[in-house]
């Protein structure tokens, strides 16, 4: 028994001094830089290294394989795009009527004298001697187009003269020209509205202020169309315990007339709710400037508020001024900053001199008359009086609005419906009366949601006997097709 | 910064061969010193800005705004290059000029008061040579043909019609006007607007929207970029006039899907432009077109600058590139260059202008194109095909082809580093440093040549050119003249960047390639 446990004990021996032998190898006794390496550094060298080794390693992930390319290939045989536009429906084939002669307060359509409510001619200057005279001269000095951008020699000095005319009649320090009157909100507002800002804006507004809207990436809020309480509620909710809309900026935009109800923005009240909430407003007049007002300074006037107090003022001209075109005016600041940063502006050909003409000599004719802007409230007051009591349909517009809005009393169903009936008594109106008006269409990509009505724009060319007539062919014509539903 | 530009280098052989054969892709390469100097410039400028803002800062301070309570309406950075950069040089942009934009114009004098900050016109104008304007063919000044229908549409139809086109603003000469532009396109059928860039910013978001992708070329005009941000479509960008690399895009895409449900796209449209109005280039339209029909993408051509300027007949560059019509799925272009006149139109089929008609917010909403603007362009196609029973119209085209070559070709002669294709009118000088900017403008307005200098933003900050825009109504003498007082400044302000020929291939060796 004790032979056997000193023989084990002589194992553990010689194995421990087998073992000490090997840790006391030369080579594991080498000194690293002063510090001598004994036997248990050697395997925490060692354990290191497997750390090293397997921290080097990536963690487990599914092997990546690209798509070769046959399998692009087949994705790309396989891939059916959608026909680049939807099958063509029977509506989609409308045909607008095609005038053969200008398009004043009587227009010829098919050889046949008709009564035109659908130009937005309000003062009646389409055709004036005087702006026909003007553009005459200009086409036979400058050409019809620019031929460039402003930047690049397509400033003309009719384009400064216009501007400052402008900025004269209304008032402000400047203004500055658009091209195209769809044009001038699609580009001012990006050029101050950016990504970040808040934007509170009425749900009627027209597709120009959509679209410009759209390409600000600002935050929209809608408020309810023409709706004070709404609005307020809204600016409260947006700035109340809001830090960080201290710091944006912050603009309330409604148009002055809306295009797509004839109402009218109570400018005052806005002005109250700007001033108590700090928002700068722009105000779209393209259908109020040459209309509104005591002398056709429009909106501001109309509601005696003074012109500063709107930051940006935007207009289209082919409206009561018989041209084409648009602008924007205001305040030093806001116009210097447009002519850089306006992509409507900066990246596209000058309005054609020859309607910059036409815009001044409008202006002068509407300074020298303002008997127009009387006979114009007179007609609007005489159209409204013979409108308010259609059968079926009920007058929306406000009361001294230039467009005069008709909708359905009893909505048929839909939109689309609604805007098949309010077609057929257009059609009929025209083909049965010679009465020209328009329905309100609206496009595909147009977020308005407003009802569709009737329009009509009354000018201060039209006679009494010519809004008489409209007005009694117009009864006839909703009886008539009424009473077919 | 994506300083990566392609041009194309002056043809081995004579002009009179095919434009598109000639076509050898090249980088935009800056020498290093051009590239430090301009830089260093960039640099000082932006220096002496901010401190004259850190001063004016601590005035501000004192007079405290009156605008309490509002974000400043301008942003910090925009309104810092303006105040800081652009009005040191503001009066080499904006010129007026009091006459029409033909081959001489009169350039309106302008005063300032206060270190260029405002200018004041005065009564005094410059008679100039223009080297500025679209006007390639000359269409811009009162015309024999042109001008008195202009007039009789002016009498009778008014200058505007007040109204949109589904309204009451269709007369009979907007239907005239699309039908002879469908016909003088090749197409079934037209519309038109009364504005170019409206015609892109409203045509795109109709046809395109969510699930659907837009492959845009990285150079296009921003009426595209803008059109494509307002469709809601995702828009990807392919390197400017690169088939190959579109083609790359493409597949990718295709096999890709929409970014994170990967479902497929459900259509996609490259759009391209026919002339790039900053570069001068044409299009490389049969590959890119080969390259759509293949991978199943409808193709949107713009050709606003092309559209008249080019083609045997004028009619732009498909067909001096030999392209199909029907295989360019929407025929884009203005009439504001050519034709001298204004507004846009869009050609495709049939049903695609029934569709857009219905319901193109251009068209539902915006104010019908002038009526005088309408005719004028009608007269002036007439005229371009020989339907006023002159040769006029031909000798127009051929002038402008052989004005612009030989006009690039003493460019070139002359050691200016010249962008852009043979063929085409637009020919983009370089210019880089930011100083050299002015430099050029002033010295050449001071002979009485009128040029366009552009700089950033349409431009990348290093990368400042001249651009020259050549006019069949220019003479062979205004040419010359031209060419002998752009070589005088040249040598003034120093852009000679390729001064002898025998010394180019090593100073290429000697320049940096940006990326």
């Amino acid at each position: 028994m004790d032979t056997m446990l000193s023989a084990f004990g002589n194992m553990i021996k010689s194995f421990s001094d087998w073992v000490t032998i090997i840790f006391d190898a030369p080579s594991s006794r080498a000194i690293v830089l002063g510090v001598p390496i004994r036997g248990h550094l050697l395997v925490e060298g060692l354990l290191f290294v497997v750390i090293l080794f397997l921290l080097s390693q990536k963690s487990y992930k599914p092997p990546k394989r690209p798509l070769t390319k046959k399998e692009v290939d087949e994705l790309c045989d396989e891939w059916v795009p959608e026909p680049l536009i939807p099958a063509i429906t029977e509506e989609m084939k409308y045909e607008p009527p095609v005038l053969e002669s200008a398009a004043g307060p009587h227009t010829i359509i098919n050889g046949k004298d008709v009564l035109n409510f659908t130009s937005a001619n309000y003062l009646g200057l389409l055709g004036h001697e005087k702006l026909q005279d003007s553009c005459t001269k200009s086409l036979e000095k400058y050409g019809v187009g620019s031929c460039g951008p402003r930047g690049f020699y397509g400033t003309i000095d009719v384009h400064l003269d216009c501007e400052a005319r402008i900025a004269k009649f209304l008032g402000t320090y400047d203004s500055i020209l658009y091209s195209y009157g769809l044009s001038t909100l699609f580009s001012t507002i990006p050029a101050f509205c950016k990504k970040g800002d808040l934007v509170v804006v009425d749900e009627g507004v027209h597709w120009g202020i959509q679209n410009g809207l759209h390409l600000s990436r600002s935050t929209i809020v809608y408020f309810k169309h023409n709706d004070m309480k709404s609005l307020q509620s809204i600016l409260e909710n947006v700035t109340h315990d809001n830090k960080r809309a201290k710091k944006l900026r912050r603009y309330i935009i409604v148009e002055a007339v809306y295009q797509n109800s004839g109402q009218i923005t109570p400018l005052d009240d806005i002005i109250r709710l700007k001033e108590k909430y700090r928002f700068r407003v722009i105000l779209d007049e393209s259908n109020s400037i040459g209309v509104l007002g005591s002398t056709g300074r429009g909106l501001t006037e109309h509601y005696k508020v003074p012109i500063e107090k709107v930051d940006i003022v935007t207009a289209a001209m082919g409206h009561a001024l018989a041209t084409e075109g648009g602008f924007c005016t205001g305040s030093a600041r806001v116009i210097d900053h447009q002519r850089l940063s306006s992509s409507g502006y900066v990246f596209s050909a000058s309005l054609p001199p020859y309607l910059a003409s036409a815009a001044i000599t409008a202006i002068d004719v509407l300074e020298e008359n303002p008997n127009l802007i009387t006979k114009l409230k007179a007609n609007i007051a005489t159209l409204r009086k013979g409108l308010s009591d259609v059968q079926g349909l009920e007058l929306v517009s406000d009361p001294e609005s230039p467009v005069v809005f008709l909708t359905l009393k009893k909505s048929a169903g839909s939109m689309k419906a609604d805007l098949q009936v309010l077609d057929d008594i257009a059609d009929n109106l025209l083909k049965e009366h010679s009465v020209f008006v328009a329905t309100s269409k609206r496009s595909t990509v147009d977020k308005c949601k407003l009802p569709a009505g009737i329009r009509f724009y009354v000018s201060a060319a039209h006679t009494e006997t010519d809004l008489e007539k409209a007005c009694e062919s117009l009864k006839k014509a909703t009886a008539l097709i009424l009473a077919g539903q | 910064m994506d300083l990566r530009r392609l041009r194309s280098s002056p043809p081995p052989h004579p002009p009179d061969q095919n434009a598109a054969a000639a076509v050898i892709i090249k980088m935009i390469t800056i020498p290093y010193v051009t590239a430090l100097t301009t830089y260093f410039s960039y640099g000082l400028l932006f220096a002496f800005g901010q401190l004259r803002d850190f001063f004016r800062k601590i005035f501000d301070w004192w007079s405290k705004s009156t605008l309490q309570g509002y974000a400043p309406i301008c942003l910090g950075l925009e309104d810092f290059y303006i105040r800081r950069l652009y009005l040191r040089i503001q009066d080499c942009f904006n010129r007026p000029i009091s006459s029409s934009p033909d081959a001489w114009f009169d350039v309106v004098e302008r005063v300032s008061n206060d270190n260029n900050k405002t200018l004041l016109r005065t009564t005094k104008v410059n008679r100039c040579l223009n080297l500025g304007s679209y006007n390639y063919l000359g269409f811009a000044a009162a015309d024999e043909y042109c001008t008195p229908r202009v007039i009789e549409s002016l009498k009778k139809f008014s200058p505007s019609t007040c109204s949109t086109r589904v309204d009451g603003g269709t007369t009979t000469l907007h239907a005239e006007l699309e039908e002879c532009v469908a016909s003088f396109l090749g197409k079934q059928a037209a519309v038109v607007f009364g504005m170019g860039y409206v015609t892109n910013s409203a045509i795109l978001p109709v046809l395109m929207g969510k699930g659907s992708l837009i492959i845009s070329d990285s150079l296009n005009h921003n009426s595209i970029v803008n059109g494509a941000r307002g469709s809601g479509a995702t828009v990807r960008v392919f390197q400017h006039n690169t088939p190959s690399h579109l083609e790359k895009v493409l597949r990718e895409q295709i096999a890709e899907g929409q970014p994170r449900t990967h479902r497929p796209w459900k259509k996609i449209m490259v759009v391209v432009e026919g002339i790039y109005s900053m570069e001068g280039e044409l299009c490389q339209l049969p590959e890119i077109v080969s390259i759509c029909k293949k991978h199943k993408a409808y193709v949107y051509l713009d050709e606003a600058h092309s559209i008249g300027a080019v083609g045997k007949s004028g009619r732009g560059v498909c067909e001096l590139l030999g392209v199909d019509t029907s295989d360019v799925d929407i025929m884009m272009g203005t009439f504001t260059k050519s034709f001298g006149s204004c507004g846009g139109y869009i050609a495709g089929s049939q049903e695609l202008i029934q569709f857009l008609k219905y319901t193109c917010p251009a068209h539902l909403y915006a104010t019908s194109i002038s009526p005088p603007a309408a005719q004028q362009i009608i007269s002036s196609i007439k005229v371009l095909l020989g339907e006023d029973g002159s040769s006029r119209g031909a000798q127009k085209l051929a002038k402008i082809r052989e004005n612009s070559n030989f006009f690039r070709s003493e460019l070139q002669k002359m050691g200016f580093e010249v962008l852009g294709d043979n063929d085409s009118p637009v020919m983009p000088i370089m210019l880089y440093n930011p100083a050299k900017i002015p430099a050029f403008s002033r010295e050449c307005l001071k002979r009485n040549v009128a040029v366009v200098t552009v700089a950033f933003p349409a431009t990348p900050l290093l990368l400042a050119r001249a651009r020259i825009c050549i006019s069949a109504a220019h003479s062979r003498e205004d040419l010359v003249k031209a060419l002998e007082v752009i070589s005088t400044v040249g040598d003034l302000v120093g852009i000679k960047y390729f001064p002898a020929e025998p010394k180019k291939q090593q100073l290429e060796g000697d320049r940096v390639k940006l990326e």
